[in-house]
This record gives structure tokens, C-alpha cells and sequence, in this order.
């Protein structure tokens, strides 16, 4: 049952992660920023406009929201991947393991701290994207909806990450030879229907293409796939990890002998 | 009551390793019992599961009647660790430690920068409140690790080698501290390789050796096995010729140092007598070696003589 010694628990875990992130906003928030700046120079102002037009809209306009939905993603991960490894690697999270917070409550804390961070940067790169595009919003529920359950299930993978990770090699792995790859072959820079045969057919596998999709629909109401399945497959993935997260935890995998 | 009450606890590591092998063990409310072992004996594990930080194979344990295994947050409400690692975050201060520490027990913000203020003044920590630890000292690292412990005032306090590390003087400060709030109701747990340290503090004693409890007693029952001690003695004028005691064996270390062996049934006043009849006059004199080292090794070796065959 939960008391109101769980909800301060928690609470105090919650203010602890966003507390981190905004102190260390020089390493959290700037870097992604000036990436996602660079991007919209290089692959918007030079680059897009001899490109012409994707499903009737601007190369920058139809890339801003499949930018932002990278910028999400990728913090989300890192921040609770790095945050949890940091904990482990310095027996820090004896702390809470000892305190009478309930696993799930700890786990759905760091979650917390990568869905702050990947919010935080998505509406850092908005805001800045606006200089280089206008970006009408049509389904503006959808677009919440949608940015929140992706941060929340990066999160998840970051989180399944840092507990597996036995030294910090093992941070960055996942995301340079899995996140990176499939972030960038998931509709980010381009449309589906730009590839060929069984090129799409492996595009069609890569759930990142489901939820730029589903977030770029909801600014510019075009997709490449059905926004209904995209949806389906976000919540059955969000399911299926915070089911995973919640057993290696509760076992001690990575954190107790 | 029991603050701490274990039975048939046992633990096989994925290696294979038995650390502990069906221990039993009871601690009484208000005790201060000491857990001691040589290195690899099992101690850590079992304090590991008491504070569930190590998934036991087998066994139950309850703190002061709570089942940690379905009664947990409450159970867990109850004990504070002093760990033998230090394992707070190096970039926070002391003052957001045990803050945060106290927020995971429920304690809210206000009550926990006042408990803050208490322990870490008691501690002789509260000047460096805003210092990043990972500038304190190894001896004021210790000490924030007890105020940590003790934030949310548990009824059941562990200390793994608290004082490892540090130098006599703080060594002591953290015995008088423990000793207060021992007085006070808290009901302490200690490990320690100081035998000297457990036999200052500590009422009850349990010795664990390759996962088994070899002795679990008073410490006082304990020291009073001990049927013999030897004594070191600085004499006041150095002497030219060997000397013999009718009654004690003794040996010459140097020409003012001599040490006596003393069994428990012969008086200090003969020896005193005897030396005096050949004119030697006592200056000092204190105990070789820590008695319960000795009764300690004994333990540890019988055990190592019947795991030998």
C-alpha cells in the first residue's frame, strides 16, 4: 500500500533528478541544442532549399518535427542511462535500495528524470526550429501524447541500459551502434516512400519510423503509416520494457548479488 | 523484544561460493552486539540481506517482528547502515545528503533540514554543510555516513567497520557517540576488525566463521573463557642477571622489560610480592595483547583446524 512516506520517497528522488539536470544544463541541455542548430543550418538552409519539396512540404519544414522527436529520444535515453550507471558505479543507489521506497516507485523516478530532460530539450528545439520554420500544429493532443510516451519508453531503454552496464563503455554502445542508426533510418530525414522494395520493408521494422511518423502527423497531418498502429506499437513497447525494467530490479540484476 | 531476529539464513553466490551456511541469530532490543569474523567469513552478506542489498537463498529475517520479506518498507523504516565502502555522490554536500537521505523515508523537507542541523552538529560536520564531500577528509566522510544512518532515527542501527580508516582520536569521538545513543534506545549492530573496539562497546558478541555462527554470547561470558594473559612489565632499574619468578612463567624482553604469564587463579599481589623480595621495582604494566584477539584467533583456528580435515 502506498503512504505518504512512499510519496515524499519518491518526491525526493523526483526533485533530485530534475535538480541534476538543470545544474548540469551546460552538459544536459546545451550540447543537444547546438547539434540540433547545425542541423537545421546544414540539412534545412543549405542543403533543403535546392532539395524542393517531401509530401508537398519544405525539405526543413517536413525534417523539424522527425529533429525534435531525435532530440527526445536520444536525451531521454542518455539521461537515465548515465544517471543510473552513475548511482551504480559509485553504490549510491544502496541508498534507496535500503530505504522503504518500492521498486517501482524508484524506477518510475529515474524514468521521471529522462522524461523532464527529453521534454526539456524537445521544447528547447522547437522553440529554436521556429527561427528556421514555421511548424503549425494540427493534432495538438496527438503531438503531447505522442513526445511524452516516446520519452517515457527511451527512457525505459536507457534505464535497461545503465542497469546492464558494467563499466561506462557499455553506456555508449547502445546508442552509437543501435539508437544512432536506427534514429537516423526511422523517417527523420526522409520519407518511406522514398525507398524501394525490400528497402521499406526493413524501414518498416524500425519502430522510430512509427513514432516520427505519429509526431510528424501531428504537426504537419502527412504520414508515411497508419497513426492508429503507430500508437499500438509505442504503448506495446512502453509496456513490454516497463515490464522488463520493473524484473531486472526487482532482481537485482546489475545492482545486488 | 528482538530488533533482530534471523534464522536458517543462507546464501550461495552464482559462483558457487556458500557464504552463509543456515544462520541463526537473535539481537535484543537496546544490545550493542558485535558481528565479528575474519575477512570472507560472511559478515558483510549477512548484514547485506538485513539491509537487503543481498538476495538471501534461503532463511527469514525479522526486524523488531516485522517479516522483511512481507513486511519490507516498514521493516526497512526501521534500520539505519553505516556501509564499509563510502557510497555517497562525491558532488553533493553533506547537507543535501542526509536530506535526501531523510526524504527517502518519508521524512518531510523541514523536519529533515532540522534533524540535518542536530546530527551534523553532533558530528562536528554542520561547518561543512556546503562542501562538496568529495573535499571532506576520510575521517569527516565517515562521520557523514553515520549522520546519514541516523537521519531518520532508526530503531536498529548497523555499522559495517565504522571506523576503518580513521585515527585514534575521531576512533574514539565515534565510540562515545555510539555509546550515547546506544544509552539512548537505539539498538547497535557493529562489525569490526578493532577487537579492541568490540570489547569496549559491545554487550553481546557473535563470531562467524566460513558462513556458520562459531559463538554468539556475552561478551563478558566470552572473555572470562580466557584462562590465561600475559602482562608487560617496565621496571624501573635494568637488571644484570636472568631472572625467575617461583610462581610465574616469565621472560626477559629487554633489561627494564619483562613479561609475566598470569593464570586467572593467581593473584597480582604474589607477583608483586615475589618481585619485591628480589628487589625489582615496577614502574608500568600493561595487557600484551587484546584479550579478545586472543580468544578471537583461538575460535577462528579451532574452526580452521576441523575444516583442515
Amino acid at each position: 500500500m502506498l503512504t505518504k512516506i512512499h510519496a515524499i520517497g519518491f518526491y525526493t528522488l523526483v526533485r533530485n533528478e530534475t535538480v541534476r539536470i538543470v545544474r548540469i544544463w551546460s552538459q544536459a541541455l546545451l550540447p543537444p541544442i547546438i547539434t540540433m542548430t547545425l542541423y537545421f543550418v546544414i540539412f534545412g538552409q543549405l542543403i533543403g532549399t535546392r532539395l524542393g519539396t517531401v509530401n508537398g512540404f519544405p525539405y526543413m519544414q517536413y525534417i523539424t518535427p522527425g529533429l525534435i522527436m531525435m532530440s527526445v529520444i536520444t536525451n531521454s535515453y542518455a539521461n537515465v542511462s548515465t544517471s543510473f550507471y552513475m548511482y551504480k558505479f559509485q553504490h549510491t543507489i544502496d541508498e534507496l535500495l535500503i530505504s522503504p521506497l518500492p521498486n517501482f516507485l524508484i524506477l518510475l523516478g529515474f524514468i521521471w528524470g529522462g522524461v523532464f530532460r527529453g521534454l526539456l530539450v524537445g521544447i528547447l528545439v522547437l522553440g529554436i526550429s521556429l527561427f528556421f520554420t514555421h511548424l503549425p500544429v494540427h493534432h495538438l493532443a496527438l503531438m503531447l501524447l505522442t513526445v511524452i510516451l516516446s520519452s517515457f519508453l527511451f527512457s525505459l531503454a536507457g534505464f535497461i541500459n545503465g542497469i546492464l552496464a558494467n563499466s561506462f563503455e557499455d553506456i555508449t554502445i547502445i546508442p552509437t551502434f543501435v539508437l544512432t542508426p536506427l534514429t537516423y533510418l526511422g523517417g527523420v530525414f526522409f520519407s518511406i516512400n522514398m525507398l524501394t522494395g525490400w528497402w521499406q520493408n526493413i524501414a518498416l521494422a524500425n519502430p522510430i519510423l512509427y513514432i516520427v511518423n505519429a509526431f510528424r502527423f501531428s504537426f504537419l497531418n502527412v504520414t508515411d503509416i497508419n497513426v492508429d498502429a503507430a500508437f499500438t506499437i509505442i504503448i506495446l513497447f512502453a509496456i513490454a520494457l516497463f515490464a522488463l525494467c520493473w524484473y531486472l530490479f526487482h532482481k537485482g540484476v546489475g545492482i545486488k548479488s | 523484544m528482538k530488533a533482530l531476529s534471523i534464522s536458517n539464513l543462507t546464501k550461495t553466490y552464482v559462483n558457487g561460493v556458500k557464504a552463509l551456511k543456515g544462520i541463526s541469530l537473535d539481537v535484543k532490543e537496546g544490545d550493542f552486539f558485535a558481528l565479528l569474523g575474519p575477512n570472507g567469513a560472511g559478515k558483510s552478506t549477512t548484514i547485506g540481506i538485513i539491509c537487503t542489498l543481498v538476495n538471501k537463498t534461503q532463511g527469514k529475517v525479522f526486524i523488531y517482528d516485522n517479516d522483511l520479506d512481507t513486511n519490507t518498507s516498514l521493516a526497512k523504516t526501521l534500520i539505519g547502515l553505516v556501509p564499509q565502502e563510502f557510497n555517497c555522490n562525491i558532488f553533493e554536500t553533506p547537507l543535501q545528503i542526509v536530506c535526501n537521505q531523510a526524504g527517502y523515508y518519508g521524512i518531510p523537507r523541514r523536519l529533515a533540514r532540522k534533524r540535518a542541523e542536530f546530527y551534523l552538529n553532533k558530528l562536528a560536520l554542520w561547518e561543512k554543510r556546503n562542501t562538496q564531500v568529495r573535499m571532506l577528509s576520510g575521517g569527516m566522510k565517515r562521520r557523514l555516513l553515520i549522520a546519514r544512518a541516523l537521519i531518520h532515527e532508526p530503531k536498529l542501527l548497523i555499522l559495517d567497520e565504522p571506523t576503518a580508516g580513521v585515527d585514534i582520536e575521531i576512533r574514539r569521538s565515534m565510540w562515545a557517540f555510539l555509546r550515547e545513543i546506544n544509552n539512548n534506545g537505539t539498538t547497535i549492530i557493529l562489525t569490526t576488525h578493532y577487537l579492541e573496539e568490540a570489547e569496549n562497546l559491545c554487550e553481546h558478541i557473535a563470531i562467524i566463521d566460513h558462513g556458520n555462527i562459531v559463538e554468539n554470547t556475552q561478551m563478558k561470558k566470552l572473555l572470562t573463557t580466557l584462562h590465561m594473559e600475559t602482562f608487560v612489565l617496565n621496571l624501573s632499574d635494568p637488571l644484570t642477571a636472568p631472572l625467575t619468578l617461583e610462581s610465574y612463567p616469565c621472560r626477559m624482553i629487554d633489561e627494564t622489560t619483562l613479561e609475566v604469564d598470569i593464570s586467572k587463579q593467581q593473584s597480582m599481589n604474589q607477583l608483586f610480592a615475589e618481585l619485591s623480595n628480589q628487589g625489582i621495582s615496577v614502574l608500568s604494566m600493561r595487557n600484551k595483547a587484546n584479550r579478545l584477539e586472543e580468544l578471537f584467533l583461538r575460535l577462528v583456528a579451532g574452526k580452521e583446524d576441523q575444516h583442515a580435515y
